[in-house]
């Protein structure tokens, strides 16, 4: 078997300026129902309640809520939770309750009105753990920023490495904005998917930018745009095939995984399918853009590539 | 070309058989046990108490298949559920004759079932995470600011001492916020009490104020200082959240410091979240009382009739004693209390620190009653008992009260840890709560190994039909990463969580990139024309840069996030991180073993199985030698 049966390299390069259209408006997009809609944080990032209670029938939602609204709580959410006899119970943050007991009330509230719940689960955060869970989130964002880009600079170029990133930061505000536009619940599962999305679709760059430097080194003659497009002709087979490998296992967690894999899984597949996109169809032109040339890398390393002329390459 | 020298097939062999013995024991389940261990700490748990425990099981008919004893107890293994739930009944009946007094906990557990040579290798299951097993999970924040007040309350009565004992006149000692400020009529009285305090608390940081007509001396406490008290009282929080959560009867209790002032709790089991955050939130108190020695009364108090405002309690030793019911002085008072030895007798003592108002009380308590007894009584769980009754020789001012006599030196450490442990030493509050039934626990795991297994068995079809020999290969050696990465987890204890398990099936996805680079740069030298084995040793060489550099920037983030991860993100992290790791080396190293067996030996390889071969019919799309 095999997918990709590529006579010529597909010249990319020459559509450049409509892939990055593109890109800008997706990202556009993003950011307004980001600006506009803004994420639904969960319970761990905003502070307050959250109960799970599973009942042997079908619950029903509306005894709950009345429950809850004799027992005197209010601004609370009801809603299914994976099943139909499963019930997810949010409650705010609120500074004169006893918050810690929050969830013994609820229940006792619950046997009253619609009795036969079990509980399955209660989360309690406190606010300032939100707040701090928040500001680690956006450390360990900058964290991965910065070393990724100290990283190809050594081992690439300054060129490589800013256009990967910014590749790669477009994918994770794409991914924000579909949790904003669809007010999916950004959970700090999610938040580890999108900085492991970070990671992952740099590689992408990683392996198109090792092509771009081996056949720099080995190729004379051809133009920048055409070794670019060499390189993600090359290396598109592995690239589909890989994602798609990933994106098999992604897949199996969103099936099998229940709830709680669900938005992990699902931030993960937005990742995967626009970190293929980015790092091809962003970065590369990114690259071009800013300058890159081959004397950037004869100059570094001229012995090894007088003894690589022999080699044949495709 | 593609052969390997022995020691590195050697190395591989080893590795697997090392990944298969660790991973080995999450094969075996648990199996049902008791746990025994002390409730008390003053009870120690040693041989005795598992001949003991042996004895018990064995007069009562119980059948057991294995008894151990380690740090958390003597573990009692049984065959089945039935069989655990009368064997704890019988051991709770045995060791704790009186239920409102229990010495020991005895609970239910779960001990991995994996034969005994296993374990003495320390290969032991994956550490379940609470989102798997189910239990509770609390985020306590201690309120430092409540130690030092109370430590600054406590010296200002010393500061009161202090002047005393000097014939040095002050105009008031008081406490504002967080700082002591003594007022003086005159500068020489001032500086005379500067030098005093400087030399008794050198904890305190003084300054002069001149404030109108006062002369004030303003003390702070010194930054270390305030370190000092921060770290005690969270060490003391610890202990007493320890001797607190024994009464619960839980297995394997996890009672840890996080930061500087947070104190996470972890109870596995444990469904009923109100008793425990009853329990964590009590006050174990510590009284003095005085004791009743006329005589007579207490023959009388046995026999039923006790005098008016008296009640019976039983000593340490076990000898009945007459104590007032008027308390004199409530744990409450107490800072501290510390094992040591007394300054003249050198006999082992306990040093008990009281606060101001505490101290005042004691001395005017003592002067009015020298020469009688007084008892000093830890209630727990609404019943008393006396801990020691000395006598009073003499009026005791200064707050600082020394116990002694008829104590061992490990009887003076363990009263002074009950006494410490009676109370909290600063409060806490619940700051995050996690509570995950048992039922949602196992339907978790078993959600969670669906997910990797689908997600495993499609990308091995899948490689399998694509690359045909080299993607068995790649199937293998994604599983010996699997089998790396399981034991690697098993070995080092990490707690597993979902989100852990989540990261398995991504590290998994995510490596089995290397192999296709592998596989693809293989195909790629044959399509060129390279002959088989030129094209397998150019593959491997040059996808390895590649392999390393895609996996380094994936490191960095799995690295971000365990720095600054915390609860599920960490368990992500923590898998992430290892499952990089395992995967460089199983999918460069053991799949070329793997290759390097199945191909390297055969001189003439004409044909690889790696699927079908494509040639563009056109020379080549570019060429190398343009």
């Amino acid at each position: 078997m095999e997918f990709f049966r590529i006579k010529k390299d597909i010249p990319f390069m020459r559509h450049a300026l409509v892939f990055n259209v593109i890109s800008l408006v997706t990202f556009l997009l993003a950011v307004f129902f980001l600006a506009t809609k803004g994420l639904h944080l969960s319970v761990e990032f905003t502070g307050g309640t959250l109960v799970e209670v599973k009942y042997q029938q079908a619950a029903d939602l509306e005894k709950i809520r009345g429950a809850l609204g004799k027992a005197g709580f209010s601004d609370y959410q009801v809603q299914n939770f994976g099943s139909s006899q499963d019930v997810m119970i949010r409650l705010p943050l609120k500074g004169d309750q006893n918050t810690a007991k929050l969830g013994e009330t609820v229940m006792q509230s619950l046997e009253a009105e619609a009795p036969g719940a079990a509980l399955s689960r209660v989360e309690f955060v406190g606010p300032q753990v939100g707040k701090e869970l928040a500001e680690n989130g956006a450390m360990a964002l900058l964290l991965v920023i910065l070393g990724i880009v100290i990283y190809l600079a050594f081992r690439f170029e300054w060129r490589f490495a800013v256009s990967a990133i910014i590749a790669n930061l477009h994918d994770v505000i794409i991914i924000l904005g579909f949790f904003a536009a669809f007010q999916w619940e950004f959970s700090l599962s999610v938040l580890a998917a999108v900085l492991a999305v970070l990671g992952y679709s740099v590689n992408e760059s990683v392996v198109v930018f090792d092509r771009v430097r081996e056949t720099f080194k080995k190729v004379r003659g051809m133009s920048t745009p055409q070794i670019l497009d060499h390189a993600i002709t090359s290396t598109i087979s592995r690239t589909i095939i890989t994602h798609g490998s990933t994106q098999m296992m992604v897949l199996s967690m969103l099936i099998f995984g229940g709830e709680t894999l669900y938005y992990f899984s699902l931030a993960l597949t937005i990742g995967i399918c626009f970190g293929i996109y980015s790092s091809v169809l962003v970065a590369s032109p990114l690259v071009m853009w800013l300058g890159v040339s081959r004397e950037q890398f004869i100059k570094q390393k001229k012995v090894i590539e007088g003894a690589n002329e022999e080699g044949a390459v495709v | 070309m593609n052969r390997y020298p022995l020691w590195k097939y050697i190395t591989v062999a080893i590795a697997l058989v090392l990944g298969f013995i660790y991973t080995l024991p999450n094969f075996f389940g648990e199996s049902p046990a008791v746990q025994v261990s002390s409730a008390k700490a003053t009870i120690k748990v040693d041989a005795k108490t598992q001949s003991r425990v042996e004895e018990t099981l064995k007069a009562a008919g119980v059948e057991h298949t294995g008894i151990q004893l380690d740090t958390n107890g003597v573990k009692t293994r049984l065959k089945d559920t039935d069989t655990q739930l009368k064997a704890k009944d019988i051991l709770e009946k045995a060791f704790n004759p009186d239920p409102a007094d229990p010495q020991y906990v005895v609970a239910l557990n779960l001990l991995s079932a994996s034969p005994q040579w296993l374990t003495s290798l320390h290969a032991l299951p994956m550490y379940l995470g609470l989102d798997l097993r189910g239990g509770v999970h609390f985020l306590l924040q201690v309120d430092m600011k409540g130690a030092l007040t109370k430590r600054l309350d406590s010296m200002s009565a010393d500061l009161r001492t202090v002047m005393r004992d000097k014939n040095l006149r002050h105009a008031g000692i008081n406490r504002e916020g967080e700082r002591l400020v003594v007022k003086f009529r005159d500068a020489e009285t001032r500086d005379k009490a500067r030098n005093a305090i400087t030399d008794s608390q050198p904890d305190l940081l003084l300054n002069e104020v001149a404030d109108g007509t006062d002369f004030k001396l303003v003390a702070t406490l010194k930054p270390e200082a305030q370190k000092k008290i921060g770290e005690f009282a969270l060490k003391q929080n610890v202990t007493t959240l320890h001797n607190r959560i024994n009464e619960l009867g839980v297995a394997e209790p996890v009672i840890q410091q996080q930061g500087a002032d947070r104190i996470v709790v972890q109870l596995p089991g444990v469904q009923d979240t109100a008793k425990a955050k009853d329990i964590l939130g009590r006050t174990a108190t510590l009284e003095i009382r005085l004791v009743d020695d006329s005589p007579g009364a207490l023959e009388a108090a046995i026999s039923g009739s006790a005098p008016f405002g008296t009640e019976v309690y039983t000593e340490r030793g076990g000898q009945p004693l007459l104590v007032k019911k008027q308390v004199v002085l409530t744990g409450d008072r107490l800072t501290d209390a510390q094992p040591g030895f007394d300054g003249q007798t050198h006999e082992p003592a306990v040093h008990l620190t009281l606060d101001a108002a505490g101290a005042r009380i004691f001395k005017d308590v003592t002067r009015e009653n020298v020469n009688k007894r007084m008892a000093i009584l830890l209630i727990e769980k609404g019943k008393g008992e006396v801990v020691t009754a000395p006598v009073i020789r003499t009026e005791i001012g200064g707050g600082r009260v020394q116990i002694s006599g008829r104590m061992t030196t490990s009887e003076a450490n363990d009263t002074a840890l009950l006494l410490r442990a009676g109370s909290l030493a600063a409060p806490m509050d619940i700051i995050e709560e996690r509570t995950i039934g048992p039922s949602l626990g196992a339907e978790n795991i078993q959600k969670g190994f669906n997910s990797t297994m689908w997600g495993f068995a499609a990308i091995a079809v899948f490689m399998i039909l694509y690359y045909q020999m080299f993607g068995v290969v790649s199937v293998l050696a994604l599983a010996a990463n699997l089998l790396f990465l399981v034991a690697l987890l098993s070995l080092l204890q990490a707690t597993l969580t979902l989100p852990g398990i989540a990261a398995i099936a991504l590290t998994l996805g995510m490596a089995i990139d290397a192999n296709v680079l592998i596989n693809e740069r293989v195909r790629e030298e044959l399509r060129a024309g390279m002959p088989p084995q030129a094209a397998i040793s150019e593959g491997y060489e040059r996808a390895f840069g590649t392999i390393l550099d895609s996996n380094i920037t994936t490191l960095i983030a799995g690295l971000a996030l365990l720095i600054f991860g915390s609860g599920p993100v960490r368990g992500f992290a923590v898998v992430h991180c290892l499952g990089i790791m395992t995967s460089i080396f199983s999918s460069v190293v053991v799949s070329r073993a793997l290759v390097n067996l199945i191909y390297g030996r055969q001189k003439k390889l004409t044909k690889v199985a790696i699927g079908q071969i494509w040639k563009p019919g056109t020379a080549s799309a570019v060429n190398g030698k343009k």
